[in-house]
C-alpha cells in the first residue's frame, strides 16, 4: 500500500489552518502586549500594607 | 483504515478562513468599532493606546460572536431571505454546529478577555449584550413581535456604552445617551429599509410591522422615534461630551431626518411605487450618514478637548 504525504485534505484546508496559524500569533502576541503594558503600569503590584496585614 | 472519517463536503463547499470570518458579520461590526472607539475616547479618562486597542478589538469580536450566534439560530430564516441566503451557513459551507461552537468559543473569550484588560462593568456589559441579542432577540422576540426591530436596536446600542465603561469603569448620563442614540435611530432605519425591500421580510414570516399594522402605520411609527431621537440627540449635546461641533452636526442632521420622516409620512403607496421608493432610499441614506456624522461629531469635539483646541 503507498502511502502519499500530502493527503486531499491538507491542500483543501490550506487557506483556512494558514488563517488559524496567523491568529494564534496575533493573539500570542496580544497577550504578550498586554502583559508589558499592565506590568509597566504597575497593576500587579501588591499594596505594602496589604502585604503586611496579612502576614 | 479508511478516509470514511474523514469530512466529505465537495471541495468547493469546503469552508475557508473567510467564511467563519464571515460569520461575524464583519459590515456590522464596523458600526460597533466605530462606536465603542468613539465611547471609549470621549470619555474623560485617558486610556494607554494598546489597552484601547485590545478593547476595542474584544468588543468587535463578542459583537461578531453574536452574530455568528445568530445566523446559527436564524439558518432557517437566512435561506429564504434574498439578501441573507449566500451566507455560509445557507449556502451549505458552514454547518449549524460549527456556527454555534465558533460563537459560543468566541463570545466567552471575548467577554473574559475584555474584562481582563480592562474592567468587570465593561466585561459584564458585553456579556449583557450577547445574551440580548443572542437569546432575547433572536430566540425570544424576533419572530414573535413586531417591536423586534426596536429591541434588536437595543443589543446594537451597547458598543459605545461598552467603550465608555472600559475606560472610566462607570456608567453615566453620557454613555446612556450614547446609547439612546443608537437605540432610537435603530427603528426609522431598518423601517425604511422594510418599506422598500418588503418582499424579503415577507417572505421569512419575520413580524415586521409594515406586514402586522400596515405600511400606513410604519410611515407615522418612523416619525414618532425619529422626534423623539432629535430630542435625545441634542441632549447629549449639553452634557460633558458635547460641544460646538456635535451640537451643530445635531441641529442640522435632527432637522434633515425630521424633514425625510415627515416626506416619509406623507406619501403613500401609489406615490412611493410611482418613484420607486425614491423618498424612502434617501432617507435610508442619510440614516447611515446620521450615524457615522453623529458618533463622528462626538469623536471630533472629544480630540479637540485633548488637544486644548476651543472653538
Amino acid at each position: 500500500m503507498s502511502l502519499s504525504k500530502q493527503h486531499e485534505l491538507h491542500e483543501r484546508r490550506k487557506g483556512r489552518n494558514i488563517g488559524l496559524g496567523l491568529t494564534l500569533a496575533a493573539f500570542m502576541a496580544l497577550v504578550f502586549g498586554l502583559t508589558i503594558v499592565k506590568i509597566g503600569r504597575g497593576d500587579f503590584q501588591v499594596d505594602p500594607a496589604e502585604m503586611s496585614s496579612g502576614n | 483504515m479508511s478516509d470514511a472519517s474523514f469530512d466529505n463536503r465537495p471541495i468547493e463547499n469546503e469552508a475557508q478562513f473567510g467564511d467563519f470570518f464571515a460569520l461575524l458579520k464583519p459590515r456590522v461590526m464596523t458600526l460597533v468599532v466605530f462606536t465603542a472607539f468613539v465611547g471609549l475616547l470621549a470619555a474623560p479618562v485617558s486610556v494607554h493606546p494598546f489597552v484601547g486597542f485590545c478593547a476595542i478589538l474584544f468588543i468587535a469580536l463578542g459583537g461578531g460572536a453574536s452574530g455568528a450566534l445568530n445566523m446559527w439560530y436564524d439558518a432557517d430564516i437566512d435561506a429564504v431571505m434574498r439578501r441573507t441566503a449566500k451566507r455560509p451557513i445557507p449556502a451549505g459551507r458552514v454547518t449549524r454546529d460549527e456556527a454555534f461552537a465558533f460563537g459560543l468559543t468566541l463570545s466567552v473569550f471575548a467577554v473574559v478577555f475584555l474584562g481582563l484588560a480592562t474592567n468587570w462593568l465593561a466585561g459584564g456589559l458585553l456579556a449583557f449584550t450577547i445574551f440580548f441579542y443572542v437569546v432575547i432577540y433572536t430566540m425570544w422576540l424576533k419572530r414573535s413581535t413586531p417591536q423586534n426591530i426596536v429591541i434588536g436596536g437595543a443589543a446594537g446600542a451597547f458598543p459605545p456604552m461598552i467603550g465608555w465603561a472600559a475606560a472610566t469603569g462607570t456608567i453615566s448620563t453620557e454613555s446612556v445617551l450614547m446609547f439612546c442614540l443608537t437605540f432610537l435611530w435603530t427603528p426609522p432605519h431598518f423601517w425604511a429599509l422594510a418599506l422598500f425591500m418588503r418582499s424579503d421580510y415577507d417572505d421569512a414570516k419575520v413580524p415586521m410591522l409594515t406586514v402586522t399594522h400596515g405600511r400606513r402605520s410604519t410611515r407615522k411609527h418612523i416619525l414618532a422615534y425619529t422626534v423623539l431621537l432629535a430630542v435625545f440627540a441634542i441632549a447629549l449635546g449639553f452634557t460633558s461630551i458635547g460641544g460646538p461641533v456635535y451640537l451643530t452636526t445635531a441641529v442640522i442632521l435632527n432637522a434633515l431626518f425630521i424633514k425625510g420622516a415627515w416626506d416619509i409620512t406623507r406619501r403613500d403607496e401609489d406615490m412611493s411605487e410611482a418613484d420607486n421608493f425614491a423618498v424612502e432610499r434617501k432617507f435610508f441614506k442619510l440614516s447611515l450618514l446620521y450615524l457615522f456624522a453623529s458618533f463622528g461629531a462626538i469623536l471630533v469635539d472629544s480630540v479637540m478637548t485633548r488637544m486644548g483646541v476651543m472653538l
